[in-house]
């Protein structure tokens, strides 16, 4: 097993929490992690990518290397695309679709839906939507790990004691908000893959 | 054993606490942050009170930890690459001094310059003033070597870096935890001259210290983390230092590396294994993620004894982070196919968060300047360094902690009209004070910010050393209380902002403004101490 996986988007947007949810259920296993994240000056508002790496051999790089990610997860469309030279030919491109528009060149959504559609494998969720709905708009990101969930061959089981244990000092509440999300993105990439 | 999950920098903290520590001692700095602040908020270092409170800059913070390792306990430093040049001085004698209780410093060095002014090596540190270095290529070394380091450092009496660069300071995996050490008593130097560096006995200390290079270079050719590893093929031999040695494993993960390679990752250099490889391989290929160290010291001056590949012939860039494609490259290995960045993909700079108080000092800046035209704030190193960028382009200079003031004064004495400094509460007690000293003594006409947000925020919110000072410090120092003005920076206040800007401009000596509002990430907490 071998899963080299790329986490974007936007400074505070949430990709840590994602990191930490899958760093956790997977140090529980056999399983070797590795997990690169940008920390600093680039943590604000700017691009900001982590590496993951799961594998049940020993990993050396901290890096994906270019042009072999299985799977890019990322909580905004156009930084779905920064990374696309790591992504496999066949990886998958699992992406949020509400933009974060901070800059005053950002390009049409319409040109980013073609680009992220254009790639073989793709998820496109309007995560920000589904977090709107179940009432719990910052857990955008737990709807991301849900969407990607069918792809990580890590047992969902593993991923709920993950939010658990990370949300649980905020509550019952928040727990069961991020656990929610986490199954509304599991049901809408299920629904996509089988249609 | 139940693995932790801990960033490279947590790693090498957990294995200082495991090894002894009694004191930890730093400034902040990305990449070397997280090494302190997992040591302050362990509860086993609350329990067994180990020191560790931020230190005002590296320099203090390395002489502290020398106080400890002269009483004869384990003491740890922490900073990023450029804090050792802040640090140096102590640095440097504390070779020749050397140690008593274990003393180990840990510096992150920044590749590629990710959150840095320059991406200087910590290893030309080691070699310059003699001390060995730690070099892990992964988070289970970081844990293992620092108990290795302490050791080395007690049995030699020496200090020992810890280096560690950006990708595995900051990338986390899972550890397995090892015996745990328990601290010295105080025992202070049987030789009461050790630390004292007058010039008779500083001669006799350095001529040690030169001695204890040869058992420290046979150390390093017994390392367990310096590996000869054999390949058939002889026509290359890889040299490869710290996660260097992990790019060149990645790209031969389905097949053994047919070349032999060297592993480095503790200096001195390993001079026999350096001789095997050399002797056995037509050619040298050095991998090293940092500055090419190892592969100019290998060169010499005059480059022709032996086929070297690097970084300084072009098989690897000059500068820069490595990383596996990098390494295929150097390796004659076929690239993996990449698909290219789609040109509607822009860049996104960080930038000042919303809501941010330097915003609002930018914005008045700006306005009390317009008349003057750009090219005159000097700017310094902090989450306002950004007010460099679009909409604000207020600052014109950024280039190490405390230099605003400095070259605000420098400008002033030159002629420039008005010469303003932007420094934020942290770099100010970091290095700002003296500066303001000099301002202040040769009377020089400038307007000093200091942006108090009440936290080291660019670093992600560090106790900041002068908090609730910074007015008296500036008194102390001998700023005219009529020319201390502290204010809101809030568009509310904005008007009345500008005008006492413009009144200090006018002012001819030194003035000081503080607009302070606390960072926006810690204000509903402060609200709520409150």
């Amino acid at each position: 097993m071998k899963k080299d996986i790329i986490l974007a988007g936007v400074g505070g947007q949430g990709i840590l929490s994602i990191a930490t949810i899958i760093g956790y259920a997977v140090v529980k296993t056999d399983l070797y992690l590795k997990q690169a994240e940008a920390h600093g000056m680039s943590q604000r508002g700017g691009a900001v990518e982590s590496h993951l790496r799961i594998s049940d051999k020993e990993i050396h790089s901290d890096l994906v290397p270019h042009g072999r990610s299985d799977m890019i997860i990322s909580l905004e469309p156009m930084e779905s695309l920064r990374y696309f030279p790591y992504l496999k030919h066949d990886g998958w491109l699992i992406t949020n679709i509400t933009p974060f528009v901070n800059i005053p060149n950002y390009p049409e959504m319409e040109h980013l839906l073609k680009e992220i559609k254009g790639h073989k494998n793709s998820i496109a969720i309007d995560s920000d939507a589904i977090a709107k709905e179940i009432g719990s708009p910052r857990s955008m990101n737990m709807v991301m790990l849900g969407a990607s969930a069918p792809f990580l061959e890590i047992p969902f089981e593993m991923l709920e004691d993950g939010i658990r244990a990370v949300f649980g000092r905020k509550g019952e509440d928040i727990v069961q908000k991020n656990l929610d999300a986490l199954n509304r993105g599991r049901d809408f990439t299920e629904k996509h893959i089988n249609k | 054993m139940d693995k932790l999950l801990l960033l490279g920098d947590e790693a090498l903290a957990q294995g200082a606490l495991d090894a002894g520590l009694s004191g930890a001692y730093g400034y902040p700095g990305t990449p070397s942050t997280e090494i302190f602040e997992y040591v302050q908020h362990s509860k086993e270092a609350a329990q067994r009170n180990v020191h560790r409170t931020w230190s005002a800059n590296e320099k203090t913070a390395m002489e502290e930890a020398l106080g400890m390792s002269y009483t004869g306990k384990r003491a740890l430093v922490t900073m990023k690459h450029v804090g050792l040049n802040v640090a140096a001085d102590p640095f440097v004698n504390s070779g020749i001094t050397g140690a008593n209780g274990g003393l180990v410093v840990a510096v992150a060095d920044d590749p590629s310059m990710h959150s840095s002014q320059n991406e200087q090596d910590s290893r030309h540190y080691g070699r310059f003033a003699l001390v060995p270095v730690f070099e892990p290529s992964n988070q289970q070394e970081a844990y293992n070597m620092t108990f290795d380091a302490f050791a080395l450092s007690e049995k030699y009496e020496t200090p020992v870096i810890m280096r560690l660069v950006t990708r595995l300071s900051h990338s986390r995996a899972g550890i397995v935890r090892t015996d745990q050490l328990k601290e010295n008593e105080i025992k202070l130097p049987e030789n009461p001259n050790q630390f004292v560096l007058l010039p008779a006995f500083a001669r006799t200390n350095y001529i040690n210290l030169i001695e204890k290079q040869k058992l420290l270079e046979k150390e390093s050719e017994n390392s367990k983390y310096n590996e000869y590893h054999d390949g058939k093929d002889k026509s290359l031999g890889i040299i490869a230092c710290g996660l260097g040695y992990n790019y060149v494993k990645e790209n031969h993960v389905e097949a053994e590396c047919e070349y032999p390679i060297l592993k480095i990752c503790q200096y001195p250099l390993p001079r026999k294994l350096i001789q095997k490889i050399v002797d056995e391989c037509d050619e040298i290929l050095v991998v090293e993620d940092g500055m090419p160290v190892v592969e100019e010291w290998l060169r010499g001056y005059l480059d022709n004894c032996l086929k070297i590949k690097g970084r300084m012939d072009g098989t690897l860039p000059r500068w820069g982070e490595l990383d596996p494609a990098k390494l295929r490259t150097a390796l004659g290995l076929e690239p993996h196919p990449i698909k290219e960045i789609p040109d509607i993909v822009k860049g996104r700079p960080p930038e000042l968060c919303k809501g941010c108080p330097h915003r609002d000092s930018y914005t008045a800046l700006n306005e009390a300047m317009k008349e003057y035209g750009p090219g005159h704030v000097f700017g310094d190193i902090g989450c306002y360094t950004l007010g460099f960028l679009p909409p604000f382009n207020a600052i014109n200079s950024c280039v190490d902690m405390g230099a605003s003031i400095s070259m605000a004064v420098g400008a002033a004495d030159s002629g420039l009209f008005p010469s303003i400094a932007v420094i934020g509460d942290s770099t100010f007690g970091h290095s700002g004070m003296t500066p303001l000293l000099d301002a202040v003594n040769s009377k020089a006409n400038i307007v000093a910010f200091i942006l108090d947000n009440s936290i080291v925020a660019m670093t992600g919110m560090q106790d900041s050393a002068v908090t609730g000072r910074v007015e008296d410090i500036c008194l102390g120092i001998g700023v005219d209380k009529e020319h201390l003005r502290v204010i809101n920076p809030l568009k509310s206040h904005h008007e009345e902002n500008v005008k006492i800007i413009k009144d200090e401009i006018n002012y001819n000596g030194v003035s000081v403004i503080i607009p302070r509002r606390p960072c926006i990430h810690i204000a509903a907490k402060l609200r709520k101490q409150k």
